[in-house]
């Protein structure tokens, strides 16, 4: 099928497409005037009941709890499915890449991107460690905060060699540290069973609505994810930049 | 106006499936995918989304002000948790496939081999 052919068949399914979407989105209800009951009862019950003033978190850490933790292990597999694709295998053939520019270099980062990183490292690390912990209080917590640790040494990259990247981040740090998260959450579950709850039920005291230790277990969920989070992204980073560094070898 | 972040949705994902039945680049046709999972954000937030709603952050405002689904909110993290995930996975695959087939071109990766 050549290119063109191809093109008339995806457009003629992709109007058929769109003109099913017309008809599921005819029946429904005019934007902003239907909000499910769910939604209603947690947001009335977040700060009262719950002493979380993010209601988002509230639904994530507390009353999803459990559903959070399969999110968790998703990325958690992900990473691992992606160091495997990226080990080196015993039956590669070696270099030759037909879509390879011979003798092209990669220029050196400029002076701007490396002030400019070198000055964010510091930042990110706190702006992370800030969105973390603050999960329960404002919008953020593990999985945004973790995100934004993981950028920290990619900073790093950016701004200096990769051996300076390497001796920042080693794959025994975002190892454990990936595996210390992942770990937390099922600790935390064992932790509202040994209290005499369910798994993941948040019976820790709730503490004052608005303050750092606010929430029960939520921000110790929120540390849990942040490091599993920064671990898991930092070590599918680390598969990738080997990769390039050791193409760049050959 | 009120259907408008409907048809945002649609448009996005239809111009990503777009993208990927006609891409010449694992690397673009890997992007394409997250285009059309951002159409679903979009569908998302359009229905927690009410009138005169607020985000659902009750640090400075009363605990009975009027705010927008905090569910669907929460949903759509997770969405956005399974596409960093789903690109890993893809990016990861595209790399082996350059090794093993030296193009990303998916017209001309029609050789099978197991």
């Amino acid at each position: 099928m050549t290119r063109k052919v191809r093109r008339v068949f995806i457009l003629i399914s992709a109007a058929a497409l769109a003109w099913v979407f017309f008809l599921a989105y005819r029946p429904l209800p005019p934007l902003g005037f239907v909000h499910s009951q769910y939604g209603d009862l947690v947001n009335a019950i977040t700060v009262p009941e719950r002493h979380i003033t993010d209601a988002v978190s509230a639904v994530n850490f507390d009353v999803r709890a459990f559903d959070t933790l399969g999110e968790e292990f998703i990325l958690f597999t992900s990473v691992m499915g992606v160091l495997v694709l990226m080990r080196r295998q015993s039956d590669e053939p070696a270099g030759h890449h037909e879509d390879k520019a011979p003798g092209r270099t990669v220029p050196p980062a400029s002076d701007a991107v490396r002030v400019t990183a070198l000055l964010l490292v510091a930042p990110a690390m706190l702006f992370g460690l800030y969105i973390v912990v603050h999960g329960q209080v404002s919008p953020g917590g593990g999985f945004q905060g973790g995100v934004i640790l993981a950028s920290a040494p990619v900073l790093v990259y950016l701004c200096s060699e990769y051996a300076e990247f390497r001796r920042v981040l080693s794959m025994r740090l975002a190892e454990v540290s990936e595996a210390a998260g992942a770990a937390t959450y099922i600790l935390m579950g064992l932790v509202s069973l040994g209290l005499g709850g369910m798994f993941l039920e948040n019976l820790l005291p709730l503490g004052r609505s608005g303050t750092l230790t606010s929430g029960g277990m939520v921000p110790f969920i929120d540390v849990g994810v942040g490091l599993e989070v920064g671990g898991g992204l930092s070590l599918a980073l680390l598969a990738y930049l080997e990769e390039l560094v050791e193409e760049k070898e050959q | 106006m009120n259907y408008l972040p409907y048809a945002v949705a649609a448009w996005l994902f239809l111009v990503g499936l777009y993208g990927v039945t006609s891409s010449r680049n694992l690397i673009h046709l890997i992007m394409c995918v997250g285009v059309i999972q951002s159409s679903s954000y979009v569908l998302l937030l359009a229905i927690g989304y009410r009138v005169g709603g607020v985000a659902p952050v009750f640090v400075d405002i009363p605990a009975n002000s009027r705010a927008v689904d905090p569910v669907v909110q929460a949903l759509m993290l997770t969405d956005i948790v399974v596409e960093v995930a789903v690109t890993a996975l893809l990016l990861g695959l595209a790399v082996q496939v350059h090794k093993r087939h030296g193009t990303l071109n998916p017209d001309r990766l029609t050789k099978i081999s197991g």
